[in-house]
């Protein structure tokens, strides 16, 4: 039997994804671990190992194929002694748009006797999603009784031919007791549907016909800009921001930073072993407030408030064409040398798109620093599922009264953002004062 | 009960109704002296006297117009064509003199009138005389249509269509012609018009079919008990007016049909009953409907293409198959 290679999932949340390169051609030989492709998922370039030994039969799916659905056949891979004719029998369960409809049984044209619509109904494999995405296919008396039973058609497998779901699986669901429609799971596909739709404003057409044609040109969104624009539609939408900000005076934590750098012990080559910015700084002195302010250090889910045993810092990442933010995790435990050395490694393979999901998934809060840029303030968009972000702005010279009189000092004004809905605003406030506590007193942090 | 071929039953059907009414009679090509083409008016002549059995020229349009006039004005004719190939030549007078009169004259007017004899095809005859005319036929408003499959069919139907104040085409069929069938014994056993009969219970799958038809329908439906596939078969008989009921109740019970006859897949009679299921019963639809039909080819006359040409048992279980999803 050939084995069949479908679109992995990278990531739990993973839909879809490109199938930005092939690595292997037809009639290649791989081996079970050889990397045979790279996918481009949602802000990353994956590499796709394969799991079985063989000789690549057929590639379904040709690289540079966008917005391809997890688990869709993409290749075929034949076993010993195997050879391409007996990709026919498996190729059938590829989607027809997408295999190019070679080797998919023809509906018999109407001089056949038996107009068989069906006619690959020996198809033994469920075929993945049709390329028009959430098309389901089903019998009008299977979607009958789906309803009459309270059954979610998307929770059952079709056992029909391109997976039409019958009579028959909607029994067989109904003996296993498996499919029940739940209330939420229903309710979700939704609101993804409604979240992935920020064009609920103009439409392309309307935006376009505002300027000349010739004026510009149209880069398609790669999935790093899809998955920006839709979780930060989704987050201002759902998410009830609150803003809080603070002056930090940064001249005890520079030098500091210096004393530090300079202690650094150098390898051979005169390398140090770390070199602290101050957005390490800054990391940490955040995870230390989140450990002193647990109740800031939170998730909302609609039942439950998930407090966090650890402070997990996203850093926002500036890359070509977007960002991403990777996140040090436990960073309130982590000496500074060493989130400093993540940082730069997390750097420096963000640039390369070569992250992984569970390098950038999850986390507690984040850090957004424009300080190198000049910028003096500004307030982030909350990242979910964080309760809040840190916006930095630049360290600047600044006059400041102290003691009744003027001085001046390298001042840092930051702006906490909060999801009102866990944190309010005198518990951020709380969270700030903490955090301006660890960068004025930046000893307490080594502590 | 009694055994009765399906050509003793159309002649006792005939003499039975030229018994009971004096205004019925019998015209053709070789009806009378030769007692019938395919032997389905023997003892007519005898019985009736060449008065009521009426021998033609060769001018099927002629002899046609000739009993549409006779109905017009009062008479009963039952035309019989050699085959219904030959009828061809007679179409207008069957359509727009036969079938359009009771609407025209107003209701003042009908003819009562039945063209009979064999449709579709034979064995060898070729192209132009192996075709099924009921889907032109039953396209027609002011006709009613009958395909007998059964010798009980085609005693029961035919003296229902002789007693019919309407045009009646009523398709034979020459191999069904010798079969023999069961047909109740009683004096006088008429079966409505426009009622399907279930021939088979089932509960997997509805097949329809009715003519020749039924002989792969009941073929298949055997074979298929045998895997395990509970098929109920219906037997059409009357194509106009169609009685969808009939076959409606079976679809919502088993939610699949496959639909047989020996006719063009275009615009046949399938097609209708395809169109008026999905209609009427979508919801219980667990399946395309499917049908098995002759070939979209004029008929071969070389004996290995005219096999293929023509429906099979295989067809009709591949079709069943398909629609079940046990392929």
């Amino acid at each position: 039997m050939p084995i069949n290679i479908t679109m992995p999932a990278l990531s739990p949340t993973m839909e879809e994804g490109n199938l930005a390169k092939w690595l292997v051609k037809e009639g290649d030989q791989v081996s079970a671990g050889d990397v045979i492709a790279e996918i481009e998922t949602d802000k990353a370039t994956m590499e796709v190992e394969a799991v079985d030994e063989g000789t690549v039969g057929k590639i379904v799916v040709p690289a540079g194929t966008a917005g391809v659905k997890v688990n869709e056949l993409i290749a075929v891979l034949l076993e010993d002694g195997e050879d391409a004719s007996a990709i026919d029998t498996s190729g059938g369960s590829a989607p027809a748009e997408k295999s190019g409809g070679d080797k998919v049984p023809a509906v018999p044209e109407s001089s056949s006797a038996i107009e068989v619509g069906a006619k690959a109904a020996t198809d033994p494999v469920p075929a993945p999603k049709n390329a028009d995405g959430d098309r389901i296919f089903s019998s009008p008396l299977a979607r009958r009784l789906a309803k009459l039973n309270g059954l979610d058609l998307k929770a059952l497998s079709g056992s029909g031919p391109h997976g039409r779901i019958v009579k028959r699986d909607i029994e067989e669901a109904l003996a296993a007791g498996t499919g029940k429609a739940a209330p939420a799971a229903a309710e979700a596909p939704k609101a993804a549907a409604a979240a992935s739709a920020p064009a609920a404003g103009p439409s392309a057409d309307q935006v376009l016909k505002l300027f000349d044609k010739d004026s510009y040109e149209l880069v398609p969104h790669d999935g790093m800009r899809k998955t920006i624009a839709k979780r930060l539609t989704e987050s201002k939408q759902t998410i009830p921001h609150f803003y809080v900000s603070v002056d930090c005076e940064l001249d005890a934590l520079l030098a500091l930073r210096t004393q530090l750098n300079d202690a650094a012990a150098k390898d051979k080559e005169g390398k140090p072993a770390y070199k602290l910015s101050v957005n390490d700084m800054t990391i940490k002195a955040l995870a230390l407030a989140l450990r002193d302010v647990p109740n800031a250090n939170v998730s909302w889910t609609d039942e439950n408030m998930v407090m966090h045993k650890h402070a997990d810092v996203g850093v926002a990442v500036s890359i070509p064409g977007g960002l991403i933010t990777p996140i040090i995790r436990r960073a309130e435990e982590k000496p500074l040398s060493v989130i400093s050395n993540e940082m730069k490694d997390y750097g420096k393979r963000a640039k390369e798109r070569k992250l992984k999901p569970e390098e950038y998934q999850g986390g507690t809060t984040a850090v957004s620093n424009m300080g190198m840029m000049g910028v003096k303030n500004f307030s982030a968009v909350v990242n979910p599922p964080h309760a809040t972000i840190l916006a930095v702005g630049a360290g600047e010279k600044r006059p400041v009264v102290k003691n009744g009189e003027l001085a001046v000092a390298t001042v840092m004004s930051v702006t906490l953002s909060t999801d009102h809905r866990c944190v309010d605003g005198a518990l951020g406030a709380e969270l700030l004062a903490a955090f301006k506590g660890y960068i004025e007193n930046p000893m307490s942090m080594l502590v | 009960m009694k055994s009765s071929t399906v050509r003793e039953a159309l002649r006792d059907a005939m003499a039975e109704e030229m018994r009971r009414d004096p205004d019925v009679f019998v015209m053709g090509e070789e009806v009378a002296e030769y007692q019938g083409a395919y032997k389905i008016t023997q003892g007519l002549l005898d019985e009736f006297s060449a008065k009521r059995v009426i021998d033609t020229p060769i001018t099927e349009h002629g002899f046609a117009g000739l009993g549409v006039g006779a109905a017009m004005a009062g008479l009963k004719p039952i035309v019989e064509f050699m085959t219904f190939n030959f009828a061809m030549q007679a179409i207008d007078q069957i359509i727009n003199s036969a079938a359009k009169t009771l609407y025209m004259s107003g209701g003042q007017m009908g003819a009562p009138i039945v063209f009979r004899g064999p449709n579709g095809a034979a064995a060898r005859v070729g192209a132009q005389h192996s075709q099924d005319y009921a889907s032109w036929y039953a396209h027609v408003p002011g006709l009613k249509v009958i395909q007998p499959y059964s010798a009980a069919d085609a005693k029961g139907l035919l003296k229902a269509a002789i007693r019919d104040p309407n045009p009646v085409i009523f398709l034979e069929n020459e191999i069904l012609y010798g079969h023999s069938f069961e047909v109740p014994d009683m004096d006088d056993f008429v079966l409505p018009i426009g009622k399907a009969k279930v021939e088979r219970g089932g509960t997997d799958v509805t097949l329809v079919s009715w003519g020749i038809g039924m002989t792969y329908t009941m073929k298949a439906a055997e074979e298929l008990a045998g895997m395990g596939i509970s098929a109920e078969v219906i037997n059409l008989r009357t194509i106009r007016p169609l009685d969808i009921d009939t076959v409606l109740a079976s679809v919502r019970k088993t939610g699949r049909i496959v639909t047989i006859e020996e006719a063009f897949p275009m615009c046949s009679v399938s097609s209708e009953i395809a169109y008026q299921v999905q209609e009427k019963a979508f919801d219980y639809l667990d399946a395309p409907i499917l049908r098995v039909t002759g070939k979209d080819v004029p008929m071969p006359y070389a004996a290995n293409l005219e096999k293929l040409a023509l429906p099979n048992v295989g067809e009709v279980i591949d079709a069943v198959k398909a629609v079940t999803y046990t392929a």
